[in-house]
This record gives structure tokens, sequence and C-alpha cells, in this order.
């Protein structure tokens, strides 16, 4: 099997992996990082969002092949202490139930804020309907995104 | 001594704990508590279950039984005892525990129990230790113990404002008897409960450091990915594992079996060295099934069996007065048929567990569970192992909802770990997840009522019409008997009226069925208060009104459709093309109701406003509470509104949520809710009650903008009229 030399959250790994091999399980298994989640492996739930080049991508249908030699930022990856403005304001309005979807949703709503800094509900609505909460946290997802653009002016 | 402390070496082992200074706890029979040195037959009886554990460090730990699976038990429950002993969440470790005997039957989530069941003994727990702890500090100052009181884990003295640390106390405080009746604080004192205590979880899983069961890792794990019947119940005649075995990865081919209930479900797994390799050798497997007695199995027919089914008397439930006579005398009549279809229950962190067998005959376990207890002993008993040799590991649960109150994919995580020799993951693909269930079973409901000639009610009736879970669960199941859990809710209406038949006709399905979030009440109650809203219309009556004439005697469910007229502004005009829908559901778990405004909007209608009122007696995390009922609402809407499951010649239709799609963030608007608290000693639960109303509210509303009537779940709200 090919190696393939990924850059994640600024650290090089070599992975020896099948070339069709979702980047999702390539971060998982190979590189170690657990909190990039699997939903549903046909990008329709969003669980695992990482961020390829600054862009949000279902890493569960893009193969790990495509991912070598470009930056790819992980859940663990966007803070070192918890303290992005999004993951801020999740514990601030108390935002994940089960929590299993939220590295998802917070990969989503980062890049939205970098994308959009002061976001309307519809804007929040198109960039945040890529991903599942079976728990229904939505309302609260929106309200956080909302006061993260606050803490972020 | 000598015996003693050998015991208690014993259970420092069986519960992971290093080192103690003070343990209390509860007996089997209830409240009490020993401390360490009473630590006598503790083996043979069991008789104790240890909550707190001080130690001369000064580290406290609490140990939760309720397994976090979203609905805020890791911060509730622990803040029973917290609240009492005077710490605050930060200052102690949270320890789950994992279905360890010594730690009692409370070890699992299900029913909305958690808090009710835990209220007042997890507090008498932690007055206990904190009345023990303030002795031991006054006996070291010599004064009264009435000049000293605990705050943020030390002892004060009053007068002096010189103080111990708990840890510094513990191995004195460990000595004396356990107050028998401790005194509790006054409600007006709390800093944790009532309060919207931030839960000590959410700040791992805003970084992606929580674990749950599909994050577990062991050395030298293998993963594997399991092919099973697509017809339920179908048997391996054969299967061919060359292409398998030429993936690289792949390290093994085996059978394994899931069991749910009675029930024993074949399956072939591929195992490799990661899951992705798992996956490619799976899809290269042939296996050939015989499909056996479900080959033929459909929804269609299914469902036009239990329309047929409708017309039969049933098994009567809980009847009140002579119906049939007072219906047939009735001069207003009113009938219809009511339907809703199989729901799957869809946790995004699909079935996983960890594995391994070692030294033979023991067993370590990784899981997402929401029943260590139960786990644990079901699990040993099949293996015919101790239990003491499963060491069972609970992890945070990616969602429960019901699915993991059964262990199907432990017991073949089990089996394979076995055969590989070594500790395997299995992981279920989203597509085994949506294929295989269990699944809420559907109920239809036929209805009936007889009015006066002025719209009161003289007789109503509530068939149930439905297969049962108990018929795949419980080898005990008797066909001849009202299913309880079938029928589940429709005999707890306060609603007076004089004659009233409830019945249950039950028409067998071999399909895998669980209880769902919620259980029977999720469909029961769409029946029940959509037909309510049908009598009233037919009474030419307001539908809130209609209800509350029905509840001339003071109640709680009385109470809830007063405060929702309140909240939802129910007497003020909407704008035109509007409709306002309500509901409310007496159940086990508790009572909830719900006001929903929706707005034509070409053929369909659009959610505008969503008012909820809960009622919870007393509530422990109002914050909690809330986010408990705005998740309920939408998944209620994705029940409400998408596809449901059908099946056709034995198999599952859908597969994955291209085409059993859930609800997202754009199609449901803010969920407004209310709590009620009377303080009174009955304490309601909060994960299930937001569920079962809040379809019949919608559909009522519906019916209000359009005068279309919904009695078949799934609805397409697009396409209404």
């Amino acid at each position: 099997m090919p190696n393939y030399k990924l850059n994640v959250n600024e650290k090089s790994y070599t992975v020896d992996a099948d070339q069709t091999m979702p980047l999702l399980w390539a971060i998982r298994d190979l590189v170690g990082l657990k909190g990039t989640k699997f939903g549903c492996g046909i990008a329709q739930c969003g669980a695992c969002t990482l961020h390829v080049d600054g862009v949000p991508v279902r890493s569960c249908s893009y193969p790990v092949s495509a991912a070598a030699g470009k930056k790819i930022t992980t859940i663990e990856g966007i803070s070192e202490h918890v303290d992005h403005a999004i993951q801020k304001a999740w514990v601030e309005l108390q935002v994940p139930q089960c929590g299993y979807c939220q590295s998802g949703q917070i990969m989503s709503a980062v890049a939205l804020l970098k994308n959009k800094p002061k976001p309307t509900d519809a804007d929040i609505d198109a960039a945040m309907q890529g991903n599942l909460c079976r728990c229904g946290t939505y309302q609260r997802i929106r309200k956080a995104i909302h006061r993260a653009s606050e803490l972020m002016a | 001594m000598q015996s003693s402390s050998i015991n208690r070496r014993k259970f420092l082992q069986l519960s992971g704990l290093t080192g103690t200074g003070f343990l209390l706890g509860l007996t089997k029979s209830g409240f009490a508590g020993q401390a360490v040195t009473a630590f006598k037959n503790i083996d043979a009886a069991y008789a104790f279950t240890p909550l707190i554990n001080i130690d001369s460090s000064g580290q406290i730990t609490i140990f939760n039984t309720r397994p976090e699976i979203g609905q805020g038990t890791f911060q509730s429950v622990p803040s029973l005892i917290a609240e009492e002993l005077e710490v605050s969440l930060d200052q102690v470790v949270i320890k789950q525990t994992g279905g360890e005997k010594i730690f009692g039957n409370t070890q699992w989530v299900g029913g909305s129990s958690s808090v009710r069941e835990s209220y007042t003994a997890l507090r008498k727990v932690g007055a206990s230790a904190r009345e023990m702890l303030v002795k031991a500090a006054s006996e070291n100052w010599a004064v009264p113990a009435s000049e000293c009181y605990a705050e943020q884990g030390k002892i004060f003295h009053r007068p002096t404002g010189k103080s111990f640390t708990y840890g510094q106390l513990a191995e004195k405080a460990s000595k004396y008897e356990v107050p028998k009746e401790p005194v509790l604080k006054d409600p007006k004192d709390f800093k944790l409960l009532g309060k919207p205590t931030p839960r000590p979880d959410v700040p791992p899983k805003s970084s992606g450091e929580a674990v749950f069961g599909i994050d577990a890792v062991l050395p030298g794990m293998v993963y594997a990915s399991v092919e099973r019947s697509p017809v339920f119940g179908g048997k391996i005649i054969s299967y061919d594992d060359t292409a398998a075995k030429l993936v690289k990865g792949v390290t093994g081919v085996y059978t394994c079996n899931r069991i749910i209930g009675t029930k024993k479900y074949e399956g072939v797994a591929v195992v490799a060295e990661n899951y992705w390799a798992a996956v490619q050798g799976r899809k290269a497997l042939k296996v050939k099934w015989d499909p056996g007695a479900n080959a033929s199995f459909n929804t269609k027919d299914y469902e036009q069996s239990l329309r047929n089914a409708a017309k039969k008397e049933g098994l009567p439930h809980k009847p009140i007065g002579d119906f049939d006579g007072a219906f047939a005398s009735a001069p207003v009549k009113l009938e219809a048929l009511y339907e809703t279809p199989f729901v799957s229950h869809s946790p995004i962190e699909p079935m996983n567990c960890l594995a391994s067998w070692h030294d033979t005959d023991k067993l370590d376990i990784w899981v997402s569970t929401q029943v260590p207890g139960d786990l644990k002993e079901s699990v040993a008993k099949y293996y015919n192992i101790a239990e003491d040799n499963l060491k069972l590991n609970v992890t945070f649960n990616g969602g429960g909802f019901g699915r993991r109150l059964i262990h199907d994919f432990v017991y073949e995580a089990v089996d394979l770990s076995k055969k590989a020799g070594k500790p395997v993951k299995v992981i279920w693909s989203r597509e085994d997840d949506t294929k295989q269930g269990p699944f809420r079973p559907p109920t239809f409901s036929a209805m009936k009522a007889g009015l006066s000639p002025d719209g009161k009610p003289l007789a109503f009736q509530h068939k149930v019409i439905s297969p049962a879970i108990d018929a795949i669960m419980n080898p005990g199941f008797d066909p001849s008997k009202v299913d309880q859990t079938m029928v589940e809710g429709i005999s707890d209406q306060k609603y007076e009226i004089p004659n009233i038949k409830n019945a249950f006709v039950y028409v067998a399905a071999d399909i895998p069925m669980l209880w769902w979030r919620a259980v029977t009440s999720t469909t029961l109650a769409f029946s029940h208060e959509c037909f309510i809203d049908e009598m009233a219309v037919k009474a030419k009556k307001d539908p809130l009104q209609y209800r509350l004439d029905m509840l001339t005697k003071e109640s709680d469910s009385k109470n809830v459709l007063l405060k929702l007229k309140e909240v939802s502004g129910w007497d003020k005009p909407l704008p035109l093309g509007w409709g306002r829908g309500i509901a409310h559901h007496e159940f086990f778990a508790g009572l909830c109701g719900y006001v929903v405004e929706v707005s034509k909007k070409d053929k369909g209608v659009k959610l505008e406003k969503i008012f909820a009122v809960i009622d919870m007696g007393t509530v422990v995390n109002p914050d909690t509470v809330k986010a408990q009922v705005e998740g309920a609402a939408v998944m209620a809407l994705t029940a409400a509104i998408k596809g449901g499951i059908t099946f056709d010649k034995g198999q599952t239709v859908q597969s994955n949520f291209n085409n059993n799609p859930l609800v997202r963030i754009n199609e449901i608007p803010e969920v407004q809710v209310h709590i009620l608290t009377n303080g009174g000693p009955v304490i309601k639960g909060a994960g299930e009650p937001g569920l079962p109303t809040f379809a019949p509210a919608l559909c009522n509303a519906v019916f209000a903008a359009t005068g279309k009537r919904v009695r078949k779940l799934p609805f397409d709200i697009r396409n209404v009229v």
C-alpha cells in the first residue's frame, strides 16, 4: 500500500493506506485522532467534518490520497484550551447533549464564521444543513453561532 | 479486622479505586450508609453501594451509576450528592460505574427515571457524609458541632474561621456511625439543584476529547464489519470468503451471533487491521442465505392486516362504565382509524463494541450502553463466566433513545474476540443500523366517540392494533393478555368521560422491535389527542376549552393546559392562513404539552411557533430539562414528517440518512419551553415527555390552518392539501 504524508493540525504524519481509504479512517485508525466521528459514510450527516486547506469537507467520503500534502485541521486543531470563540459559545449555551455530532457541527461553524463573521439565520441554515443532530440541539447551535460571532467581534 | 481488610481490598479492585479514607453509600433496602471500618460481608451480600469516596489526599470521587446518553445524568445525578456534601462539581471526580454488583441495581438509564428515582436517597448520602465530616472537625477542635459548617470541600469553624479540608477529616469521619436521618438542606440554600448548573461533560464534548465507545482502543486490536441476513431471521447456508481474505489488511472471517431477547441472528464477520479494510473485505464476501419465514414480509400487506384486525373486539384494558351501550345510544357518533409506521432510533454514533478475551476466561468490554448492570450480568451469564471476570468500561453514549438498552452488537464483538484471539472492535455501518433495526413498532388506533347533542363526550374508545415488543424481548410473552407496553398511557389520561373502552389487538410481526424514546406514547398520544380534537370540532368547541371542560378537577394535566393557554397567547387571533393546535399526554415518564402554530405555504404548511410546557414537580437542572424538550421536539418532528421504515420481500427498504432522513437545522423554529414546578414530592421525568404530544399538536394545527385531518404518519408537510 502506498504511503501518504498527511499534515494534520500542523504536525506531519506518514500513513500506509489503501488509496481509496477515506480520510476519516486514516485520521481515526492510522493517525489516532478520535475527535472526528463516523456517522453515515456517505456525506449525509456531517459528523466527520474537518477542514482541508481551510474548507470543510466530509472526511468519510474524501479519499486519503486526495488529502496528501494539504493542510488538514480537525477538532483537536482549532484551539489549545477549548477557547476558540465557537467552543466558548458552545460551553456558554450548553449546546451538546450526547455530543457525538458536535465535532462536526463545530468544524462547520468555525468555517462559516471565517467566511461570514456576522451570519444571518439564513446563512447558518445554509452552512449547517449538512450536519445532523439526533438529540436536536439545532436551536442552541444557531444561538451559539450568533454568540461566537459577538465574541469574535 | 483481618477479614474486613481483605474484603476491602477486593472491593478496591472491583471499583478501580486506588486508595480510600472514607466511603459512603446506600444499602440495598433503601437509604443507609456505612463507613469503611464496617465493611463486613461486603462480598457475600453486596449489601452496600458506595457512592462517595474521599481519600486522604483530598480527592473526592462521586460514583455515577447512570450512564450519560445526552440527557444530562453526568451532571444531574452527582449534583444530588454534591449539593448536600457542599462541594462544587469541579471539586469532584465523577466516575461512571461499570455494572459491578456492588454498585447496585440502578446502573441503567431509561424511562426518564434517573433523577426522580435518586432525588431523596442521593441527597441523604451527601448529607450523611457532611454531618460526619462536621462531627470529625468539631471533635478535632473540641468545639460544638453547631459552630461548624461545610462549604466548598472544607469544614469551617464559624467563630474563628479556621478550617479543615475533607481529605484531612476523612479517616476520622469514617469511624463514626452513619446518621440515620441526616438533615437535608433547605431548598432555598441550594447552590446546584434547581439551578442551570453547567454540565461537566460539555467542555470535552466541545473539544473532541470526550470518549465514546467507538473511540476505545487496545494494543493489537482488530476491526470487524459484519454481514447479516438481509431478511430478518435468515440463516447461513454457506459462504465464500476467498476474495475477502485477499483484501489487504484482512486477518480473518468468522461467524458470530447477534442476540435480541429471544432471537438469535446469524452473521459473517470480516476482521481486519483497520475498519476500512474490514469494510472492503465484507464487500468481497459472498454469503448464501436461507431467508426463512420472513421472505415475503412487506409493509403494505402488514398494514392491511392491522386494518383488518381493527374490526376485532380485542382484549379489554381498564374499561370505565358501559361504552357499547352509551355509544349505541349517543346522538352524535365519530369514528376514525389512525396509523403510524415503524421508525428507526438512529443515534449518530453507530452501534459498536470493543471486546477482549484474555487469560482464558477473562473478558474486557468497552461500549456505549444505557444498561451497564444488565449488560454485565447477561453477557457473563451467556458466556458462562463469573461476573467479576467481566470488566465493563462504560463510555459516553453517542445517543441512546432506547437503542442501547440491548446488547445485540456486544455479543457479536465478544464472539469475534474469542474466535480471532484478539481484541475486536465491531462497528456497524449506518446501513447496518438502518436496515437491521430494531425499530419502534407501529400502532394503529381505532377511535370511537359518542357525543351528546351539545357535544359533551358520552363514550370514548381507543383500541390499539399492533405487534408487540415483548413478543421479541420476553420469552414469557402471552398473546392472550393485553401487552401493557403497547397500550401505554391510553388509560392514564385525566379526561372525565363516563364510558371508556380501551382495548388491544395483537398482530404478530417477526421484526426486531425495541423501546424507542417515550416508547408507545409516541404513537398513541398522536391518535388519542388528534381524535379529542376531532371531537371538539364536531362539538363546535375551541379545542383547548373542550379539553378543559373534561378536566373539572384539579390536576397536573389541567395546569399544563392552562399554562399553555397563557404562554402561547391562545386567545389572541392569528394571522390569516395560520392555525394552531394543542395536545398534552400523561404517561409513565411524565407530562408535557405543546401548542404548535403553522401557516399555509403553497400546498403544505410551514412551522411557525412551538410552545412547550413540561410539568416536573421539582426540577434539578432547568437548562437540561429545556434542552431535553427542545431536542424531543426535533426527534418527534422527524417521526411525524420524514419517511419511516418500510419493508419489502422481508427486507428493510431504507438504508441510510439519504432515504431515512432526519430533520435538519432549517426545518424547525425555536421551541419555547416552560417548566412547571410546584415543588411537590412527585418528581416527573424530563427525557421522554417532550416527544409524544408534538405530533398531535402539529397535526391539530395543520387541521386548523387547512381543514385537512392527518390520520396517518408520516405525512408530507409540504403537501397537505
